[in-house]
């Protein structure tokens, strides 16, 4: 019976006490930046999301340590696990809007998470950066105030490929291009596009969706691909689709170098287990790769050396740690630019987006930051909250990445008209739809 | 029309235009039926010995797989990793019949069930924990299975078998047949074989069914090793592999929970027919129908034998 | 003491039978009515209301309709997730389709077509019987699942395949989408929630839930004594799907506000039939706890090393809250497998003879 007892006791300490705990919030600090982070460590997608989790965290970190923050503001950095669920996703962001103040910025690092936060942001005065993910059409700022797609769109990246592709083998007009695609909102983003640009180029497309559970059994896809025989491919995959996918490549002897990866398929992780028979495989990016740079080395002495950090030294300069990375530069960047316009030191939601739309991280300004060359010059406007800036395509060696094209910008005369289009149709059954008016 | 065409005629002509992708894809249904088996195999031992409906199977695949690739990463020589590894197993079985078999004997099946989802959770937290939620790959060379491929220019094209596939087959036939003596042949075989016939039957001639609750997880759990093993190597050691487990589920019903050739010929049944149907017919319908394929095949055979292809006949009496 | 039942008397099996036959429950549950209805809406902030309130009774329906197959009818069910699916597409198309009724109607009549799904994908249970039928309600599942991510025609052709909620109004107040506030949202969840349980439990005690007990316990003697098998385990089916269908729906309309495919996987059958299982088999009352217990479990946990000033790593919570989850779940099994409300009705002796037990 004292089990029981105990049982009885737990359950009703449960359900008691979990609201209660939820919702005691820590003291206070003295001017300071909350910034919850949604990543996942757990879970199918782990693979991906782990590295990129650290650099996101340990880029802020850095700035704690190094120089107590930004202009004076702590940063309260807390990671949520999302496990890339859409649900958990939204759960973490309700759970964490309002705690130390209120967010200031969220980075859902998955589109269907993006998805369901677009609509939440103008409401709860919070933007949200997809970095390089997310709706594309976004990227109409005039449209979607609260939401930041920098550094591109995935329709700018698709029409940069398809530009590449353009340039090699004598042009992509009579070709086929196959899209191996991880059948969730973020694989079908591009597809309008896609279609679109084979109607207006010339080219076949062939979809072959890869849905989360076939993610590790991929056979049959790429026995399809077999037969079909596309002159191309372009994956958009994410987690254990990646490193499959190039495995299954590899068998069915598809040439590696035609095949060209999201830049969400391009990591070390991915490549890792095929290793040599992945030689060749291209993939978009828009960044570096390495520790070659003042602030990353900063990141080693201050963070990853003292032991503040879950990664360990030598994934730090991976691919996706260097996204992550990335995204915490584009963040503290925002914060300091809304420090400077509105004079407040503990900005709010509000604040920071006016510090994202007026974003300018320019060649100097980047070398200053100590990262010089390592991403092309960033500029966010009112208007265009991604801008069509100019990506390159990396290759893997066997063990390594290699730029095998120079910067190049996407398509921007196609893809605009197209994303203005978009947003008008995401507005038209939202009446009440509360945009901007950029001059 | 077409899409009559599209069903009764196309895949066929395909078939006999292209015979090296049809091959390609049969032997692709074989490698993957087999390792359904495999995962089926586990359950049905646990379900013949115990009752238990053992929905934890897929993760013990996984949890396998992983201590064996985390013990290497730890630094401890391949061989002995994988002895470890299963001793881990041995550990495992051990401590699901002490503190979740034994305080749970008598109740419902489906208590029993929910309880292995229980455990299903609690091994994917410790997993995570202790060797970290990102994927890994498996230490094949290490391990001495072969890698690479042989190609064979035939039938007007090519049909490239994966070295590890044909080892994985192989190591497949071993651990059947070698389950296959160990009940036939050896005393805890035959005390297996009287439990899985009548649980009071068994305890009545001293035969203790903690004992055979432990060897059978045990045997279970080597068997998932194996799997891990084998599937870890096509792909990579990851939790998601725990979602392919779920194919082992359709095996179960087309073969039956209690028989081992069921789960056998339901899995290779299984592989042959979801890879066929995704391939050829799966475009049809917007693809990926492999994910729910298997179950309506196995609904149908269920419809006219209820208790499986090798099940028990069951007799329900008032 | 507080529930002594002494001088309660029964003088027709109409007053025996019915819903809450000891006055003290009536009064129990009155009171707890009241609270929710009239003191959490505004003493509640935000955070409560969206993340535990909403969720904990959207379940709590979905857990009354699991509870209803397995629990009442006892056909064990893996395929809830999918028939909340259902509902929250068959809404959403509903409400694209004919936006000048309003939502409130979609919701309730979007699980119709949940039921007439269920009812389908309860055919087998006639000659499919314990868990080869819970591996064919499986089948359900992932065909629910395919069809939602593959049949374009659900989500309008929406290119990122998610449904999203539009704005929705009831004389000029928004009640779903993002201007929603969460005080209406959460009293339209707790009025569907609190009707539809009161009519599951007069459902349970009437005729239809004694034919689904009586062939829980045994289908054949069941049949022997004049109980139709297969309109009795279709309409178990049916309902059960009903409610989870109405259940989706809120969980897309009234709480998430989108949803894709992800929302309604294998993962959310599981945790349904968690919460049937440990808030107990054929209980109603057992369902709200179980969704009550079972949501809030990893919001404690997650919240309890915050409380203590402990700084651990997210990933590490959750690693430790998969553990902590699995591990309770083997324990309140080994404990109580008859559930939390088997807890509350032990609770309730105690509570009879407190303060002066013999």
């Amino acid at each position: 019976m004292s089990l029981k007892k105990l049982a009885l006791g737990v359950a009703a300490a449960a359900m008691l006490g979990s609201g209660l705990l939820a919702s005691a919030t820590p003291a206070q600090a003295e001017d300071s930046v909350y910034i919850p982070l949604l990543t996942y460590r757990t879970g199918p997608f782990a693979g991906s999301g782990t590295p990129i989790a650290d650099g996101l965290h340990d880029y802020l970190t850095m700035l704690n340590e190094r120089d107590g923050g930004i202009g004076g503001a702590t940063l309260i950095v807390e990671e949520c696990e999302t496990g890339y669920n859409a649900q958990k996703g939204v759960e973490c962001y309700e759970s964490t809007k309002g705690n130390h103040n209120g967010a200031v910025v969220y980075n859902p690092f998955s589109t269907g998470i993006t998805l369901q936060l677009i609509p939440k942001a103008p409401i709860d005065q919070i933007p949200i950066l997809s970095m390089g993910y997310g709706l594309s059409a976004t990227a109409v700022g005039a449209t979607f105030p609260w939401t930041f797609n920098a550094p591109a769109t995935y329709w700018s990246q698709m029409s940069a490929i398809i530009k590449y592709i353009d340039t090699q083998d004598g042009g992509v007009s009579g070709k086929k291009i196959g899209f191996i695609y991880l059948d969730v909102g973020y694989g079908r983003e591009p597809i309008p596009l896609l279609e679109q640009l084979a109607v207006d180029m010339g080219f076949e497309v062939m979809l072959v969706p890869v849905g989360v559970k076939e993610m590790q059994s991929q056979s049959s896809h790429w026995l399809q691909v077999r037969r079909e025989k596309p002159d191309w491919m372009i994956m958009w995959g994410w987690g254990a689709m990646n490193p499959t996918a190039i495995k299954e490549a590899a068998k069915i002897r598809y040439p590696m170098d035609h095949f060209i990866g999201v830049w969400w398929s391009g990591g070390n992780v991915d490549l890792n287990p095929a290793g040599e028979d992945g030689t060749g495989y291209m993939s978009a990016n828009f960044h570096a790769t390495g520790t070659d740079f003042p602030a990353i080395q900063d990141i080693l002495t201050h963070v990853v050396n003292k032991g503040m950090s879950q990664a360990s030294a030598d994934t730090v300069g991976d691919n996706y740690y260097n996204r992550g990375m990335m995204n915490s530069v584009l963040i503290a960047e925002a914060i300091h630019t809304a420090q400077t316009i509105t004079g407040n030191v503990s900005i709010s939601g509000a604040d920071m987006r006016v510090g994202l739309e007026n974003l300018n991280l320019s060649e100097e300004r980047l070398a200053e930051l100590g990262l010089a060359g390592f991403t092309n010059a960033i500029r966010v406007t009112c208007e265009d909250h991604a801008g069509a800036h100019p990506i390159y395509l990396q290759q893997w060696t066997g063990s390594g990445w290699n730029a095998v094209s120079d910067w190049f910008t996407p398509m921007r005369d196609r893809v605009r008209p197209l994303l203005e289009a978009a947003a008008v149709e995401y507005t038209a059954d939202k009446p009440d739809w509360q945009t901007q008016t950029c001059n | 029309m077409e899409l009559l065409y599209g069903i009764f005629v196309d895949p066929f002509v395909q078939m006999w235009e292209f015979p090296d992708l049809l091959v390609q894809v049969l032997w692709e249904g074989f490698v993957s039926g087999t390792l359904y088996a495999l995962i089926a195999l586990g359950f049905v031992l646990i379900f013949k010995a115990s009752g238990v409906f053992n929905f934890a199977q897929g993760i013990m695949v996984v949890f396998g797989a992983l201590s064996l690739v985390g013990l290497y990463a730890f630094g401890v020589p391949a061989y002995l990793a994988l002895i470890l590894s299963i001793a881990i197993m041995g550990v495992l079985a051990y401590s699901v019949e002490r503190v979740v078999l034994r305080p749970l004997v008598n109740q419902e099946p489906i208590i029993l069930f929910m309880a292995t989802i229980g455990l299903n959770y609690f091994l994917i937290g410790l997993g995570e924990m202790i060797f970290g939620g990102e994927p890994k790959t498996m230490i094949t060379e290490e391990l001495g299975l072969p890698k690479g491929a042989w190609d064979f220019e035939m039938l007007g094209g090519f049909v490239s078998i994966q070295r590890i596939d044909a080892a994985a087959a192989i190591i497949a036939g071993i651990l059947v047949g070698g389950l296959a003596i160990f009940f036939n042949k050896t005393r805890i075989g035959r005390a297996l074989r009287a439990v899985a016939d009548d649980h009071q039957a068994a305890l009545s001639v001293g035969i203790s069914l903690n004992q055979i609750w432990r060897i059978v997880w045990f045997a279970a759990g080597i068997v998932a090793l194996a799997t891990g093993i084998m599937w870890g190597a096509r792909s990579d050691v990851s939790f998601a592999l725990s979602i392919v487990a779920l194919k082992a589920l359709p095996v179960l019903i087309l073969g039956g929970f209690t028989s081992i050739p069921g789960a056998i010929i339901g899995g290779l049944i299984i592989g042959f027919s979801e890879k066929l149907a995704e391939f050829y017919w799966g475009p049809l319908v917007g693809g990926s129908i492999e994910s729910w394929f298997p179950y309506f095949l196995a609904l149908i055979f269920l419809w006219f034998r209820p208790q499986g292809l090798f099940g028990e006949k069951i007799i329900d009496r008032v | 003491m507080l529930y002594r039942e002494a001088g309660q008397f029964k003088t027709n099996y109409r007053a025996d039978q019915a819903v809450f036959p000891i006055r003290q429950d009536f009064i129990g549950i009155a009171a707890l009515l009241a609270v929710l209805f009239l003191v959490v809406p505004f003493t509640f902030n935000d955070y409560w209301l969206n993340a535990i309130m909403i969720p904990t009774m959207i379940f709590a329906l979905a857990a009354i309709g699991l509870n209803i197959l397995t629990g009442y009818a006892g056909q064990l069910s893996l395929g809830t997730g999918g028939f909340m699916g259902v509902g929250a597409y068959a809404c959403y198309k509903l409400v694209t389709i004919f936006p000048e009724v309003n939502v409130l109607i979609h919701i309730l009549l979007s699980g119709f077509f949940a039921a007439g799904v269920g009812f389908l994908f309860g055919l087998p249970s006639l000659r499919i019987k314990g868990f080869y039928l819970a591996v064919a309600t499986l089948a359900s599942q992932f065909f629910l699942e395919w069809a939602f991510g593959r049949v374009a025609w659900l989500y309008n052709y929406n290119p990122s395949g998610a449904i999203e909620v539009p704005n929705q109004y009831l004389f000029g107040v928004a009640i779903a989408g993002a201007p929603a506030s969460s005080v209406t949202r959460y009293i339209i969840v707790l009025t569907i929630v609190v009707a539809l349980a009161l009519i599951a439990s007069n459902l349970v005690r009437g005729r239809f839930g004694r034919a689904w007990m009586a062939v829980r316990d045994m289908d054949i003697a069941a049949e022997l004594i004049g109980i139709r098998l297969l309109p009795t385990k279709l309409l178990a089916f049916s309902i059960s799907s009903y409610y989870a269908g109405v259940a989706g729906a809120l969980m897309v309309f009234m709480w998430l506000g989108a949803a894709e495919v992800e929302s309604f996987d294998i993962n959310h059958s599981f945790l349904i039939l968690f919460m049937v299982i440990i808030g107990g088999l054929g209980s109603i009352l057992g369902s709200f706890l179980g969704a009550a217990f079972i949501w809030n479990l990893p919001i404690l946990l997650r919240a309890m090393p915050k409380y203590f000033g402990a700084d651990i790593n997210a990933a590490t919570v959750e690693h430790v809250q998969f553990m902590i989850v699995g591990g309770l779940i083997i324990f309140f099994l080994i404990v109580e497998p008859n559930g939390l409300a088997r807890l509350w009705s032990i609770a309730k002796e105690k509570l009879r003879r407190w303060p002066f037990p013999y």
